[in-house]
């Protein structure tokens, strides 16, 4: 990536140099500050399971037949009779007795149920909620973008008003009932589409393309909506503070045609604060996936973080957290570092 | 806070004034009623006809939860809890308006009851949601330095976990309440008001005025409450609108999941949680719940629009 940054001429070009440099420290600084962050996360998520109620070994053990002894060695050894100071940096730190090599070493511990990995559970989870999230975003932005310049286009007309509703109520809906509706219309009424699932469960155990699309349809269609609303709103804003600039009215004093004016310098510029957004959408795209993945049964991170939650599975619920956290805050720098990188006018500081 | 625009005209254009006291007497003739900023809002609000329709539907809304029970006993003849298997899944109907529900009670009614629920969540956690952020907030942005560190420590934190992982865990583990569900959300959503508030407080406490009213020696809380507070009203005005709404949501998700207002206590949210199971015996169980959840927060949102409008001067 340093390589496509980098101008080929680079000594030759002084501005650029320091502009990198600029981006580099900044960089640098953002992932410093991130880190208070992080930690006040693993202190929360920690504080909040330990201070649950509910004993994770009497949950493990529902076997009757057990002894209190036997628990009571089983809870030495996940370490769950120090203090909870203690748990909360042995699981940080690791420790060689707890055997665990804690959680900055990337060990955030075993699944009390499956005896695996947490890591590794959600890992295998990450690609089918990536699909439906990468899904629905694309969606929104593909439509909710059109909608929103082609309503600035068109201001003042029914289809812009029509649009203006249309972005209120996109985010008036709740999510989940969209889905059941669209599941009654589309599944069971007129039975053009599964009712759920990401596949077609086969014998053989082949897959395919066609139906893995018809099965994403549905679910990352309402996932979408809310950033088809949001979005097209966004934009419009936008674009009509775009449409009023001189340049606007240069260009097309100049003879460029309407449609190439409004996308070639319109929505161009336009474009640039909505960069902003999207790494809060990573946050509500996965909030909002939970919920989707729910209604449709898609096999994606959401489903087993409401199973963790529900198990009282703390490793696994901490570790869902975590990685959570990570993916928004790095949304979020990488949405402020391609702020300014698209728009050179934009100071990073 | 009244801000007074006066404009002064006189009859007479063309002709020289002679004297200084008919001046006067022709400016104030003609000086125009100073409005304050309320009754400015109030006008902009009162032409603006979306707003007011939202205003009326939400109004209505409460009315009829309020009067719930009276309501269903008097002009719906129906007791919300009574219950008869032999009218379970009953379409819409006469007797039934909105149809019966699994155990054959009265749909209508129970979602007048449910709405009771559903918006006290919204509201009440909406005032804890408001009172907390701006007082965290008023605080973090008049003191700043390491106050207002914490503060941003403390947000950027809390922010950074996706929201619904927070609400899945706290009240999974917790199992909470009715009671304690309002106070969680409210404590959960003060955030947004805080960053909001926060900003504001920053800009509007640099002004001229501020530093005047300091240098006559006002105290701290004079100056946070009299002179900051008014001006950071508007705003947190229009976001506790969208907040309600926003709560409205999040209760009928977490009832989704199981988690919300557990039965028998009926929110729109868990009614809707309930009816998915029944999807294909009641379609008008998922129907009209979602629909109504659907309105009421458009209303909110709406007003929320329209507050916005009205409230903000610096807008066209």
């Amino acid at each position: 990536m340093v390589g496509g940054v980098l101008p080929p001429t680079e000594t030759s070009n002084p501005t650029w140099t320091v502009e990198f440099a600029d981006v580099r420290t900044y960089v640098a600084r953002r992932l410093l500050q991130a880190i208070p962050t992080l930690l006040g996360v693993t202190i929360f998520s920690f504080a909040l399971t330990r201070l649950a109620p509910g004993d994770p070994v009497q949950l493990m053990t529902f076997d009757p037949k057990m002894t209190v002894k036997s628990r009571e060695i089983l809870r030495h050894q996940l370490c769950l009779d120090r203090t909870t100071v203690e748990q909360y940096f042995i699981w940080l730190l690791g420790s060689q007795e707890c055997n665990t090599r804690g959680l900055i070493r990337g060990d955030f511990g075993d699944s009390l149920y499956d005896k695996r990995p947490a890591l590794d559970m959600i890992l295998e989870r990450v690609p089918a909620t990536l699909e439906l999230t990468g899904t629905a975003l694309l969606i929104g932005i593909l439509i909710g973008l059109g909608i929103g310049i082609y309503s600035a286009a068109k201001h003042g007309t029914l289809f812009d008003s029509l649009s203006r509703i249309f972005a209120v109520i996109g985010q008036a809906i709740p999510t989940f009932w969209l889905g059941l509706i669209m599941i009654l219309v589309f599944a069971v009424i007129l039975r053009w589409l599964p009712v759920g699932g990401r596949y077609t469960l086969s014998i053989e155990g082949t897959k395919n393309f066609f139906d893995h699309l018809k099965h994403l349809m549905m679910p990352a269609f309402v996932l979408a909506l809310f950033w088809i609303a949001i979005l097209s709103r966004y934009m419009r804003t936008e674009m009509l503070e775009v449409i009023r600039q001189d340049y606007m009215r240069a260009a097309r004093a100049k003879g460029v045609p309407k449609r190439k004016v409004y996308f070639r310098h319109g929505a161009r510029n336009a474009l640039i604060p909505f960069i902003t957004i999207l790494g809060p959408a990573i946050a509500g795209l996965l909030s909002g996936a939970v919920i989707v993945e729910r209604i449709f049964s898609w096999p994606g991170m959401g489903r087993l973080a409401i199973d963790a939650v529900f198990q009282r599975d703390f490793p696994l619920v901490m570790a869902t957290v975590m990685i959570g956290a990570v993916l928004v805050i790095g949304g979020n720098l990488l949405s402020d570092i391609l702020y300014g990188a698209v728009d050179p006018r934009i100071r990073l500081n | 806070m009244a801000e007074q625009v006066k404009t002064f005209r006189r009859e007479d254009e063309g002709e020289p004034i002679d004297s200084l006291d008919r001046y006067l007497e022709g400016t104030q003739a003609a000086t125009v009623e100073p409005l304050s900023f309320g009754t400015i809002a109030l006008r902009r609000l009162l032409r603006d006809r979306l707003t007011i329709i939202a205003l009326g539907v939400i109004g209505l809304l409460v009315v009829v939860s309020v009067l719930a029970n009276v309501i269903s006993q008097e002009f719906l003849g129906v007791d919300p809890n009574s219950t008869d298997l032999q009218i379970t899944f009953q379409p819409p109907s006469k007797e039934h308006l909105l149809g019966t529900d699994q155990l054959g009670r009265d749909q209508l009614s129970r979602l007048l009851v449910g709405g009771r629920t559903s918006l006290a969540i919204g509201f009440f956690g909406a005032i804890i949601a408001l009172t907390v952020g701006v007082s965290v907030g008023l605080l973090a942005g008049f003191f700043g330095g390491r106050v207002d560190d914490l503060v941003m420590w403390f947000i950027n934190t809390l922010q950074s976990i996706p929201q619904i992982f927070l609400l899945l865990i706290i009240f999974a583990l917790f199992a909470p309440t009715p009671t304690w569900l309002v106070i969680i959300l409210g404590f959960l959503g003060w955030v947004g008001t805080t960053r909001l508030v926060r900003g504001e407080v920053f800009s509007v406490r640099e002004r001229d005025y501020v530093t005047a009213s300091r240098a006559l020696g006002a105290s701290r809380a004079t100056l946070m409450g009299r002179h900051i507070l008014p001006n950071v009203l508007p705003i947190v005005i229009v976001v506790t609108a969208i907040d309600i709404g926003t709560l409205i949501l999040i209760e009928s998700a977490l009832s989704f999941i199981g988690l919300g207002v557990q039965p028998p206590t009926a929110t729109w949210g868990n009614m809707l949680a309930k009816a998915q199971q029944y999807f294909h015996l009641g379609p008008h169980l998922i129907i009209f719940p979602g629909l109504l959840i659907t309105i009421t927060v458009l209303c909110l949102f709406i007003i929320g629009d329209g507050l916005r409008d009205a409230l903000d001067p610096r807008l066209k």
